[in-house]
């Protein structure tokens, strides 16, 4: 599956509290919640960002809470999937569990400025920097992880483990 | 194997587990709070499954947003409750109910040897009495309610060591304040914390509970402390059945080993907006706040009361600063009243609320306006944390709330204790 869109880059441990605020945990609706992503680092990312649109960022992104409402949030706000040198442990699960992509690869990450161009193949792991014209490849996932991300997230992988087990 | 190994190697029918493995680990207790169930409850209703698998190992408890804030928020709680009714899942309700973190190891839901997980990132408190216990999402928990175990990778760990004295004014909050300070928030990304050492022997189940609490702010998966006489005490009264200590082999493998001289150490606040912005509160410079708040499952224990109450016994809060304290269970506020602490509070004109998670994430309860600062008990300091993306949040210790409260500006206790 290819991914194409613009690129919004930000810094080190974007937390998900910049990424949803607490206020507005008030629903679950991701719709709702996508009316408020990244409202506090960045007001006009509601406004700009466009489906399949890309966010990037150096380490430790989505720090924080367990709210699956940021990888929800960011993932209706219609962005494809995000970049980053590393991710929150807590973030990294839900996001795979919920079917938000992530790739870490530093090298892209450095590369990749705000408004550039991607386009991201999810098969072959590669991240192509269009506006750039350079190609990266991001780390893979361990075996466990990509049978989870094929199932189609962790609610898909149980029910047929659980069919399974029946069976 | 090291603490966190061991539990989990218990926990999967293997005799041993290594770090990066995957493995499929069975679970003692499955906690959610009214913000992350309803996402918990409806993935749970896609698996398709007609019960849960074991109604006594499941928790929900309403601790965010109530006593309910806004219709929204009262819908949330309203679906956990007929969720648990449906499934005869134990519920805590208003009236009964505490601040999660601050509720579980109280009521004995949490034991030595435990793999605990919970749809809230400081579930990782539970490291504290020897439990091996982590955050994870609302679909991680709707998984595990309905088969009992989840998928985890096996953590390294990172041992800490904290050697000398504890100084006064000095505990739980600001030790694990330093380490984040000296590591970084990442700085235990995807490890257990192990806290061991000869200051770490002395610190109350408190002040453990305060730094387990914030391994999750340093990166961390779990905070650990291994089963010692005091935790033994803590546990006897309150366990609702038997357990499994677990400790360390004498050749057990770190990723790391980090150790401190605590000796020295002074209050630490740590500064806007990150909680690694760690200082002593000497070198603070005496920052003028607008409010303090005193509680949550930080800094919301029995202990934590008696030292804001020290402070607060010989002094009034300063004009024109609200100070707001939370004790974190319905037992933690009858302790208080019973010792007098809550009339304490009162008459120096502080606010005390219901248990609530409330002001910690700027819900309800004590909400910054721009440009005000807030000296606070809890555990994050991120932009728009507790209100405004405009105000800002100092972390601190109890007993350096209180000071502040009746200063109004960021103070040591000893300046209003001399």
């Amino acid at each position: 599956m290819k991914l194409k869109g613009k690129v919004f880059k930000y810094g080190a441990n974007v937390d998900t509290d910049a990424i949803i605020p607490a206020r507005y945990l008030n629903t679950s609706a991701p719709a709702e919640l996508a009316k408020h992503c990244m409202e506090d680092i960045d007001a006009t990312f509601v406004k700009k960002v466009k489906p399949g649109d890309i966010i990037v960022a150096t380490s430790n992104f989505g720090c924080g809470s367990s709210r699956e409402h940021a990888p929800l949030a960011i993932k209706a706000s219609g962005v494809s999937c995000v970049i980053a040198y590393s991710f929150a442990r807590i973030f990294f699960r839900n996001a795979i569990n919920i079917g938000l992509p992530l790739l870490e690869c530093a090298e892209a990450v450095d590369n990749i400025k705000t408004g550039d161009a991607l386009e991201v193949d999810l098969v072959k792991g590669t991240i192509k920097n269009i506006t750039k014209n350079k190609i990266f490849t991001a780390k893979p996932y361990p075996d466990f992880m990509s049978e989870l991300i094929t199932a189609g997230g962790l609610v898909a992988y149980t029910k047929k483990r659980l069919a399974q087990a029946k069976a | 194997m090291n603490l966190a190994e061991k539990i989990l190697a218990a926990h999967c029918g293997r005799k041993v587990v290594a770090p990066g493995e995957f493995i499929n680990a069975r679970v003692d207790m499955v906690l959610s709070n009214d913000i992350t169930a309803p996402i918990a409850i409806n993935e749970f209703r896609r698996l398709g499954v007609s019960k849960v698998f074991d109604k006594s190992k499941i928790v929900m408890v309403a601790d965010h947003f109530v006593p309910n804030k806004d219709i929204l928020s009262a819908e949330q709680a309203k679906q956990m409750r007929e969720f648990c009714k449906e499934y005869g899942i134990r519920f805590y309700d208003v009236g009964e109910m505490g601040i999660e973190h601050v509720l579980l190891p109280e009521q004995g839901l949490v034991l030595p040897g435990d793999v605990v997980i919970g749809a809230d990132s400081h579930t990782c408190t539970y490291g504290a009495v020897g439990a091996f216990a982590t955050g994870m999402g609302s679909t991680d928990i709707a998984v595990a309610m309905a088969t009992g175990d989840i998928w985890m990778k096996v953590p390294p760990t990172i041992k800490y060591v904290y050697h000398g004295q504890l100084g006064k004014w000095v505990g739980g909050k600001d030790l694990i304040l330093y380490t984040i300070g000296e590591i970084g928030v990442d700085g235990a990304l995807y490890a257990a914390m192990e806290f061991t050492g000869e200051a770490i022997e002395e610190l109350s189940m408190d002040g453990r509970f305060t730094m387990a609490n914030m391994a999750i702010e340093a990166g961390g998966k779990a905070g650990l402390f291994h089963v010692d006489n005091k935790t033994q005490l803590y546990i006897k009264s309150r366990a609702r059945q038997s357990y499994l200590v677990y400790e360390s082999d004498n050749d057990a493998e770190y990723q790391d080993v980090i150790e401190y001289d605590v000796t020295a150490i002074e209050p630490q606040v740590s500064l806007p907006h990150s909680p690694a912005n760690a200082k002593p509160v000497t070198k603070v410079g005496g920052i003028k706040i607008d409010q303090s708040v005193i509680g949550s499952c930080t800094n919301g224990r029995i202990e934590d009361l008696r030292l804001a109450a020290q402070i607060l016994k010989r002094h009034k809060v300063h004009q024109g600063i609200r100070c707001i304290i939370l004790p974190g269970t319905q037992q933690v506020y009858l302790d208080a009243l019973a010792e007098g602490l809550i009339e304490t509070f009162v008459k120096a004109g502080a606010a005390v609320s219901t248990p609530t998670c409330g002001p910690c994430l700027g819900g309800h309860m004590g909400v910054l306006a721009e440009g005000e600062r807030c000296i606070s008990t809890t555990n994050r300091n991120f932009v728009g944390r507790m209100g405004s993306p405009k105000s800002e949040v100092y972390l601190a210790n109890p007993a350096v709330a209180a000071a502040s409260a009746v200063t109004g500006k960021i103070t040591h206790p000893d300046e209003v204790m001399k």
